[in-house]
């Protein structure tokens, strides 16, 4: 294939790579076919009028540089890199129950080795279910950008540019340039991308089905595969996005926006915006503007929503993560509540009715039984919705969408007067009296996923004091199952908002929109000291807010690894959870850090489908610094992720299948992920054996030669289960093959620094990551020789590192 | 309080922790096994009564029975502090990993462990780790030495109020420290 300029074909999904001489001829590309009319044609056996030509849609592919071997691949074309990873990061299976109970031959028992009707056994079950994860987190970014790249195609025209950095990005799309081979150039040549990954995922899916595949290792691969279309799909939802919406362009200068419960005006109409995929929010932005009402409604949102939307519109404003919702919803503040996809409670709506706020749904994937009002007219809709006389209403069409809850809000607002459901002290006070009387049951606690001591506090509450519900405020994750669980009825989360309304009052804080992509002028400055471990690493805060001890462990996490030097970007609702802490001078992370993809900066790059900017900035040192072929060549530029950029991925509070999914398709690219405690009930880890010295060796490139290259990283997908060990672990899976003498001394210093100030001592495992005498850190020199010798360390080379064996460059006869 | 699982939404499925009638069921357990373990979770600094935490009553049992121990998280510090040196510091999902490994020596390069204990791991961790184990690993024996019922160890307590659970280890300490 090399060599020969190609393009590709997609007819019927399967793709047909053919010349520049046959593209010639094409002279119209339309949304679902590609026509070609050719009036007259002389040929060597005739001459063909006429001839008119219908057929798949075409990318039309002027791009000069190699095509490599894996061009859109298919579910088991990079099998065989998905079982070099598997090989050395073993899965470990960690099943919630000892059943299956996926189809009616069930339930099947699986204990014991058992295998269940079908055939399968625990191994198999449990990564088949792993895969389900995947491919359902897959689905939902695919999908949203499915509905965006329409949405906009109708809005702004299939011809429109992508443009995500202008000048300085010129590797616009590298997940799919990397994947699919191609440069999308126009918002149309997003939907072949997303036909492709479309495709894959039902492939993906179908392999899930009863008597499909039987082998945990090929599901594991399957998983991989999930990962990386995510990627592919969420990049191009954020590039269609970028584009059109005007947001920050690859902008580390990208503007400061509130965020937090305290920075929304009370005095005006609220719209609360909560979901992930952006156009209502953004036309009622844009309905406020063209009718003189900005300014005049507080426009605010939830997830990534509002992430995108300040994106858009600075001044609209951040509410919190995911974990918000139901506080925000009961505080009373929202007018109307707008809802679009992803992540959404899905008794959002009934706790808008609880506050007499109308609900504007705008997803076909949530409909909550709705009626289905998007033909009918506004002023029908919005005097339905200001009369009470429905409690939401179904709007499938975003401008519409965002007409009706301008125009709703102001008229409900001065007749819900901010009506709230959280109780006032006393009825409090009250109802934990009630809660006393019944005795010792603990239903709440035990429905707690963080297990926090909820009955002590309503003791404490019925005696008076609700100091210890205030405690509960920081770690709660907003979920309500203690409620739910509740003999009594008792509103729990409510009193605990009341008991912490003064800190929710206070939450005034400041978060950097999300930039976008890394600008290709950052990779060249950062791509050495990366790779050469001059800069530590690259530490990726993204993902949910389930966490164990609330957002602030986060926080400080960031805080830490910039103070160190490490490059570290975040996303999505982590993001948030970054900028929802002060240090003690007052100031948020993001006031504090520049938003630079350089060593000490702190980068926000957006909601959760731009974590491929983070993804694609690690293939962009591949491609942009280290000069590799990037065009369809995923084993190499993973292997040189694998092997030579030290980054790892935090996904503190990590809950969902998008977040399971999001972190395989890191995993395939060779960069290890950590999870916080929660994360160990996705049930599934990549765990390496540093004591099994045989799984770490890699070819030296150089000369052939197997070398030992140490246990780095040592793991792939890891759960910790503290912030503590989660910082000693970060520094730790920051460590690459790769590493010059200077680099990997510097690593080694984070490490042992933060072993010996959380641990107490120095780690046991040094001798594996010292090559030779010039790693060691000077400072530490005395302490590590002492270790070395105790260990009968050898010193060793340090290779030309590379797992695949057709980039050795010199063979051995 | 009886043998359910603390969080009430865990189901475990037909093979469940036998409960143990008493204590000294504990002793026994490990007085017989050829090759115990005992690895203590972050939350033994935080849990216990008054001034004496899990974390001192996990040393006392160490050093009676002659278990090696694993601190898990970052508590090795905590143990060293106490004037305590635990066999070594490793994860929990590194210590769960070679506890399915038939071919691990082991942390004195002895061999595998046929009875590992745990304690001061938060409760849904131990659950799916206990669960690994017992898929993975059937000729392990597991025993859960937290507060709540854990149904997927080989043998576990009920949930237990806590000032009953630390009754229960001192049992247990007693019994280990009689010949």
């Amino acid at each position: 294939m090399s060599g020969l300029r190609q393009n590709k074909l997609r007819l019927n999904n399967a793709p047909i790579i053919f010349t520049d001489s046959t593209c010639s001829a094409v002279s119209q590309v339309s949304k679902k076919a590609a026509h070609v009319k050719i009036k007259e044609l002389k040929t060597a056996i005739g001459v063909i009028k006429d001839l008119e030509l219908s057929i798949g849609r075409i990318f039309e592919e002027k791009w000069t540089e190699l095509i490599g071997p894996t061009p859109f691949p298919s579910i088991t074309d990079l099998r065989e890199w998905d079982f070099k990873l598997l090989k050395r990061y073993q899965p470990l299976y960690m099943p919630f129950c000892d059943v299956c109970c996926l189809c009616t031959l069930g339930k099947c028992d699986l204990t014991g080795g058992k295998r269940g009707a079908c055939g399968i056994d625990m191994t198999a079950q449990q990564s088949r279910f792993f895969l389900l994860g995947c491919c359902i987190g897959a689905a939902a970014h695919s999908a949203h950008a499915r509905h965006l790249v329409e949405h906009l195609i109708e809005k702004y025209g299939r011809r429109f540019p992508i443009d995500v950095g202008g000048l300085t990005v010129e590797v616009e799309a590298p997940i799919t340039r990397l994947v699919c081979g191609v440069r999308p150039k126009i918002l149309g040549d997003l939907e072949d991308i997303l036909d492709y990954v479309e495709n894959q995922i039902t492939h993906l899916l179908a392999s899930t089905h009863t008597g499909q595949e039987g082998n945990n290792l090929d599901f594991e691969s399957k998983v991989l595969h999930a990962g990386m279309i995510d990627h592919v799909g969420m990049e191009v939802a954020d590039m269609a996005q970028i584009a059109t919406y005007g947001f920050p362009k690859a902008d580390p200068e990208a503007p400061l926006v509130e965020i937090g419960f305290g920075v929304i005006d009370l005095q005006k109409p609220v719209i609360a915006c909560i979901g992930h995929n952006v156009p209502p929010a953004i036309e009622i932005v844009d309905y406020l503007k063209a009718n003189g009402l900005h300014g005049k409604i507080e426009v605010c949102g939830l997830c990534c929503t509002a992430h995108d939307l300040t994106r858009r519109s600075p001044e609209a404003k951040i509410v919190g993560p995911i974990s918000w919702q139901l506080r925000f919803i009961r505080s009373g503040v929202p007018d109307v509540i707008v809802i679009d996809e992803q992540c959404v409670r899905v008794d959002s709506l009934i706790e808008a009715q609880k506050i007499k706020a109308p609900a504007i749904v705008t997803s076909n994937k949530i409909c909550l039984g709705l009626q289905d009002r998007t033909r009918d007219p506004i002023d029908k809709i919005v005097a339905d919705l200001v009369e009470a006389k429905v409690p939401g209403a179904l709007i499938l069409d975003p401008a519409k969408a965002g007409e009706v809850a301008v125009r709703t809000a102001v008229k409900v607002a001065p007749k819900r007067k901010k009506f709230k459901i959280i109780p006032d002290v006393a009825e409090v006070i009250e109802k934990a009296k009630e809660c006393a009387s019944i005795g010792d049951c603990n239903d709440c606690r035990r429905a707690c996923p963080n297990d926090l001591p909820i009955p002590e506090a309503m003791i404490e509450a019925a005696a008076g004091s609700l100091n210890k519900l205030a405690d509960l405020y920081e770690e709660c994750v907003g979920c309500a199952r203690c409620e739910s669980a509740c003999r009594a009825g008792n509103s729990i989360h409510s009193f605990i908002i009341k008991a912490a309304e003064k800190k929710l009052k206070e939450e005034k804080f400041k978060i950097r929109a999300g930039r976008g992509a890394i600008q290709d002028l950052e990779i060249r400055k950062v791509g050495s000291p990366i790779v050469l471990g001059e800069i530590p690493g690259v530490v990726a805060f993204v993902g949910c807010a389930n966490y164990p001890h609330g957002g602030k462990e986060v926080a400080e996490m960031c805080s830490e690894f910039a103070k160190r030097r490490y490059i570290v970007v975040a996303s999505g609702c982590s993001a948030m959870s970054i900028a929802m802490h002060k240090n003690e001078e007052g100031k948020t992370p993001y006031e504090v850090y520049a938003g630079d993809f350089d060593a000490g900066g702190l980068s926000n790059v957006g909601s959760c489908v731009s974590n491929p900017h983070i993804s694609g900035a690690a293939v962009k040192i591949a491609s942009i610094f280290a000069r590799r072929n990037l065009r369809a060549n995923y084993e190499e530029i993973a292997d040189y992720i694998l092997n030579r950029v030290g980054a790892v991925g935090v996904a503190w509070g990590a809950l969902s299948q998008k977040a399971q999914s999001i972190a395989s398709g890191f995993w395939r690219l060779g960069i290890p992920v950590m999870v916080g405690p929660h994360g160990s009930k996705y049930r599934r880890m990549l765990l390496g054996r540093k004591d099994h010295e045989e799984d770490w060796y890699a070819y030296d490139a150089r000369t052939g030669d197997k070398v030992y290259v140490g246990p780095a990283p040592e793991h792939l997908f890891y759960t910790a289960e503290t912030k503590e060990e989660a910082m000693v672990m970060i520094a730790k899976l920051c460590i690459r093959p790769s590493d010059t003498t200077k680099g990997r001394a510097i690593k080694l210093t984070h490490y042992c620094d933060l072993h010996k100030r959380l641990y107490g001592t120095m780690p046991d495992d040094i001798h594996l990551f010292v090559r030779t005498a010039a790693d060691i850190p000077v400072t530490m020199k005395d302490e590590i020789l002492k270790i070395l010798e105790e260990k009968r360390w050898k010193e060793r080379t340090i290779p030309d590192p590379t797992i695949l064996p057709r980039l050795i460059r010199k063979r051995k006869e | 309080m009886s043998a359910e699982p603390w969080q009430r939404a865990e189901i475990p499925g037909p093979k469940k922790a036998l409960v143990f009638a008493k204590p000294e069921v504990v002793v026994t357990m490990v007085k017989t096994a050829k090759r115990p373990l005992l690895i203590v979770g972050h939350e033994a600094v935080n849990n216990g009564l008054n001034e004496e935490k899990v974390i001192d009553y996990m040393i006392r049992m160490a050093k009676t029975a002659k278990i090696p121990v694993v601190a898990t998280a970052h508590i090795f510090g905590e143990f060293v502090k106490r004037g305590f040196q635990p066999a070594t510091w490793m994860s929990v999902m590194d210590i769960t990993n070679r506890l399915q490994d038939p071919e691990w020596k082991g942390l004195d390069g002895m061999g595998q462990y046929d009875l590992a204990l745990f304690i001061g791991i938060p409760y849904y961790m131990e659950w799916v780790i206990l669960s690994s184990l017992k898929h993975i690993s059937p000729d392990l024996k597991t025993i859960s030495l937290g507060r709540f019922y854990q149904p997927h160890a080989t043998c576990s307590f009920s949930n237990l109020s806590l000032k009953y659970w630390i009754e229960c280890l001192k049992v247990i300490i007693n019994g280990l420290e009689a010949k």
